[in-house]
């Protein structure tokens, strides 16, 4: 219930600075913000709370993209109804890679590395065959209107992905308050005694890959429509599985807000150390890369991890002032 | 009498060239109390892993409720009836202690409320009542002990196997959690534990079997088993039987042994 209103609380909000924002560049600014929470909490839902770290999850990305630019060129299909396709077969590549991979058991760095491999032999074969493009990429023709999903203000955008991110935060809620999301966090914290007590671990991280698939394959039309390009290296390139990741272990992985809070740091410290450092080029990048060391070294868990450990720290403080004064 | 509730026959398990695991039939009885007591290293744990899934036995088969069991994996034979704990305890750390008896009581509870109402009634069973709350991670030894039984009963069992729930606890812990164990017996569960503190076996179980080196060598009440020769030596080494027995007929009262 309280997270319920904190996500109706979020969503009008953005939706009331959406409206009076007219700055193009705080719209950006705020678009790739809410793109890049979309991303980490599709990684999250399969990072966070199942712990399977997949180095790849722009395999989904691209499926995603690539279902979404296809059925426009090559179909000429409604990107409205493009968009139920892309997630839908997203999420088909994420019930294909878990049932190779859990099916046998890979964990950890196994699974990894197998989620890496797969979204280079996805990059490969979308450079090699026909109907992607090759390597020249898919151009989205330009038609403007809410009705073809092109926007003619950033506006529009923002409140397409805000409705992607809410979903997802619709998602990881219920995971926290669920039969499936108690097992599959059962079965991130100890398999073998999850298995113990009835959960059957092969079918609980499978649903959380599918879940995980769909998310990042919408993120993966939504960048189509915003850029109206994809070519294998944006697809399946590693920049969008390390941006998915990062954001969602700097925010804090298996939380609600980690994601977002973690997306919206990255890209505010992105922006900020560009701006200040344009002129240096790689300083920025140092700055960035610093940051990020810091942060994972003192909140291991994450932003909302560690607003998580204060609060927790602030409440065992007042209980024993409560204790003292009664 | 009817089919016991768990019934094995001819079980066999080796690693490699290690025969862990060698020709082991029993037949625990519906609604018994029973214990598997041994030396270290007498295939005790891997013996519990076959009978629930865990492992696969090389031979031999596992019945339970009157159905083949053999191989069945863990998470079917924990919906079958048959849940165990572990040796060495398992806790979902980041959790809290309601939280990891609620993916137990999920087996049969689809509903988190429900799920988290029967983890509380469970926790108040076995002595846990007061630290609902608390992380797994924060127990101490004798609670996660108590939290590796209450998750385990949280999914209704016929059949309980437990691996050491008394190994590592002082004696006043024992003490509090005999109680426990007897209480869950009484409410209708068949118990089958793992034992290495044996003054605990002696007091609550009405059956043991022997596991020494793989094989049942012995099995009978309590009593029966702890005044049997290859039991005594099984434990203590060979020829202490002959020993112990010489040293009793020395000194007319038979104190001390075991």
């Amino acid at each position: 219930m309280r997270d319920a209103v904190g996500i109706a609380a979020f969503a009008a909000a953005i939706v009331a600075l959406t409206a009076w924002l007219e700055s193009g560049v705080w719209l950006t600014f705020l678009m790739m913000t809410l793109y890049g929470a979309l991303l980490a909490q599709s990684w999250n839902l399969l990072g966070g709370f199942g712990g399977q770290f997949s180095f790849g999850h722009a395999l989904f990305f691209g499926t995603g993209a690539y279902v979404q630019a296809i059925a426009q060129v090559g179909h000429g299909a409604n990107p409205w109804l493009a968009l139920p396709l892309a997630v839908l077969a997203a999420a088909a590549v994420g019930a294909f890679v878990g049932a190779l991979s859990f099916r046998y058991g890979l964990k950890g760095s196994y699974f990894a590395l197998v989620t890496l491999a797969f979204a280079e032999v996805f990059r490969i074969l979308a450079l090699s065959v026909g109907f992607t493009g090759g390597g020249v990429g898919l151009m989205v023709p330009l038609r403007e209107g809410a009705a073809n999903m092109q926007f003619g203000s950033r506006k529009g955008y923002v409140l397409l992905v805000l409705g992607f991110v809410v979903a997802a935060l619709a998602v990881t809620a219920w995971l926290r308050r669920s039969r499936f999301g108690a097992r599959l966090q059962a079965v991130r914290d100890n398999e073998d005694a999850a298995r113990a007590v009835g959960v059957d671990p092969f079918a609980t991280k499978l649903g959380a890959i599918v879940l995980s698939g769909g998310f990042m394959g919408a993120a993966g039309a939504f960048y189509v429509q915003v850029f109206q390009y994809v070519d294998p290296a944006i697809a399946f390139g590693p920049h969008t599985s390390v941006e998915a990741l990062v954001a969602a272990i700097v925010g804090g992985m298996g939380t609600l807000w980690g994601p977002l809070l973690g997306a919206f740091a990255l890209h505010a410290l992105a922006d900020l150390t560009r701006n200040l450092f344009g002129q240096l080029p790689g300083l920025n990048m140092v700055i960035y890369g610093t940051v990020l060391v810091l942060i994972v070294m003192f909140v291991p868990r994450g932003l909302a991890g560690g607003g998580a450990s204060v609060r927790d720290a602030w409440r065992s403080a007042r209980r024993s002032a409560g204790h003292r004064d009664g | 009498m009817a089919e016991a509730l768990l019934a094995l026959s001819g079980v066999s398990k080796a690693f490699g060239g290690l025969k862990a695991v060698q020709d082991v039939s029993l037949a625990v009885p519906e609604g018994s109390l029973t214990g598997l007591i041994g030396p270290n290293g007498a295939g005790k744990t891997t013996l519990f892993a076959l009978m629930s899934g865990f492992l696969r036995p090389d031979a031999g088969t596992v019945r339970f409720g009157g159905r083949d069991v053999t191989g069945l994996a863990p998470h079917l034979a924990a919906r079958a009836g048959m849940t165990r704990t572990f040796q060495i305890v398992q806790p979902f750390a980041a959790q809290t202690v309601r939280e990891n008896v609620a993916v137990g009581a999920h087996l049969h509870e689809r509903r988190r409320t429900a799920a988290l109402a029967a983890a509380e009634s469970v926790c108040a069973r076995v002595g846990l009542a007061a630290q609902l709350d608390k992380p797994a991670a924060d127990l101490t030894v004798a609670g996660r002990k108590r939290l590796e039984l209450a998750r385990a009963l949280a999914t209704r069992p016929r059949l309980l196997l437990l691996d050491e729930v008394l190994a590592g606890l002082n004696p006043q812990e024992i003490a509090e959690m005999l109680p426990v164990v007897r209480g869950i017996a009484a409410d209708g569960v068949t118990v089958l534990m793992i034992e290495h503190v044996m003054q605990a076996v002696m007091n609550l179980a009405a059956h043991v079997w022997v596991l020494a080196q793989g094989r049942l060598i012995a099995e009978g009440t309590p009593a029966e088993v702890t005044s049997d020769a290859r039991v005594v030596e099984a434990y203590l080494g060979h020829g202490t039987a002959a020993r112990l027995l010489a040293r009793a007929g020395a000194a007319p009262a038979g104190q001390g042994a075991a």
